[in-house]
């Protein structure tokens, strides 16, 4: 069973067509990279799997749970009630571009929150397990510090451990290191590793190219809101034959 | 003039003063919160009555809404009712409608990631308002509030108007019977003191909150 699933999606901006008939899957223990210019709609559709876009059209489903379908006769979606959106929410993590933490908690804090309001584990289970993240993350003596006082690395390991600490099926990450200097950069990424490493199912929006080829198990490359090219890092890398990505690749490595 | 009984007289008419700064407080700082989210509502129906509320009492003198409130009711029904009371429901009315733009302004500064992670995370949408943003809110709306309790102390003196025998009603009285100004000068330092207090609350909860950025 696929952990996502999803099915001719697509999603306008009023005028704006984002995506357009997106296909993909994501199985159990996968790293999946997906790679792009700018506005190739990358975002958008992580948006749409994690619940914060509605899409207009398609099928999503999350671990054999649909989240959206075609009804009607263009294709329109229907989304589930409520009650089900919120259980699939509760399958998915999803880790933010600018870390998104909440300031007036401190690290410990804001990895229980959820844990504590959303799961109602007890206080002293969720601290427990909290400390035990945050340790292997090697942030355990920042537990009682407050967001602010963080490094920009430290702040997306946090918030790498808040949403670990849902336990979710798949975590994605929505360029991830986009805000980081490339020092910073490197922390992060070696905590992605070691998740992958640990067969963690995840879905990655990056710039880093260099990363993307180590770390996936498969690559979608997007551009202009639908997916040009999919295949492992070495079919993406050396034997495509698309030219827009040839293109987009090369002037990375120009750079 | 005799201090030794003025002073008692004003004492007890402080009490009144408080009472009306308290208990506008108490009715006004929710329902301005209730009609934040009537203004932000995306429901047109709920939307342009509470503009036009904010409209109106933020564009009517209050001492008018005052009158408004207590004889309002005796013209058009022949209904008589306290003063005391009119002058908390007038006020409250009043008052809101500044809280509420201060909160709608603070809420409307909180930035859309504090919700999206919220809600990734799977708090409800309450959860997510009460413990997430609220909090936030309050740290930043903390200075227009001070402007706003600060007036609110000394607008209690037009509670006069309607016959409220509060601290202003009071230093005039015994004015006009003394011939002398001595009475709201004293009434003045009064008025000070409170709005120091209320200044130092403030001052000691934005130091409270300084915890974070």
């Amino acid at each position: 069973m696929s952990i996502i699933k999803v099915t001719g999606l697509a999603k306008s901006f009023g005028e704006v067509e984002v995506l357009r008939d997106i296909s993909f899957s994501v199985e159990k223990g996968e790293v999946l990279s997906i790679i792009g210019p700018s506005g190739s709609g990358k975002s958008t559709l992580l948006r749409c799997v994690n619940q914060l876009e509605q899409a207009d059209k398609g099928r999503i489903e999350v671990c054999g749970m649909t989240l959206c379908e075609p009804a009607g006769p263009n294709g329109v979606c229907r989304y589930v009630s409520k009650k089900e959106q919120r259980a699939i929410q509760l399958k998915v993590g999803l880790v933010f571009q600018s870390f998104n933490l909440f300031p007036h908690l401190s690290i410990l804090q804001n990895v229980i929150e959820a844990p504590m309001r959303v799961m109602k584990m007890d206080r002293k289970q969720a601290t427990e397990r909290a400390m035990e993240l945050l340790g292997k993350m090697s942030l355990a003596d920042k537990a009682n510090a407050y967001p602010y006082q963080l490094s920009g690395g430290q702040a997306q390991r946090v918030s790498i451990t808040r949403a670990l600490a849902m336990n979710p099926e798949v975590l994605f990450f929505d360029e991830p290191t986009s805000a980081l200097d490339p020092e910073l950069t490197g922390e992060v990424l070696k905590v992605i590793r070691d998740l992958a490493a640990m067969h963690m199912t995840m879905v990655i929006v990056t710039h880093e190219m260099s990363f993307a080829r180590d770390v996936s198990d498969r690559i979608i490359f997007m551009d202009q809101g639908s997916i040009q090219a999919e295949g492992t890092p070495q079919q993406i890398f050396s034997q495509s034959d698309n030219t827009r990505m040839m293109a987009f690749l090369g002037k990375l490595s120009d750079r | 003039m005799d201090l030794g009984l003025l002073i008692p007289q004003m004492l007890e008419a402080t009490l009144v003063t408080l009472k009306v700064f308290f208990l506008t407080l108490l009715f006004s700082l929710p329902l301005g919160l209730i009609v934040a989210f009537g203004r932000m509502s995306r429901c047109w129906l709920i939307r342009i009555p509470v503009q036009i509320y904010l409209l109106v009492m933020r564009g009517t003198p209050l001492i008018l809404q005052l009158l408004f409130v207590y004889f309002g009711p005796y013209y058009l029904f022949g209904l008589n009712y306290d003063r005391f009371v009119a002058a908390i429901i007038a006020f409250t009315l009043n008052y809101a409608a500044y809280f509420a733009e201060i909160y709608r302004s603070g809420i409307e500064s909180i930035p859309k990631g504090q919700y999206e992670a919220a809600k990734v995370l799977g708090l409800t949408s309450s959860q997510t308002f009460f413990r997430i943003i609220l909090p936030q809110v309050i740290k930043r709306i903390l200075p227009p509030m001070g402007n706003e309790f600060m007036t609110l102390v000394k607008d209690t003196a037009l509670a006069q108007t309607i016959g409220v025998m509060e601290l202003f009603r009071l230093a005039q009285n015994a004015q006009s019977r003394a011939f002398s100004t001595v009475p709201i000068v004293i009434a003045g330092i009064f008025y000070l003191v409170l709005n120091y207090i209320v200044e130092q609350c403030f001052h000691l909860m934005e130091k409270r909150l300084s915890y974070y950025r």
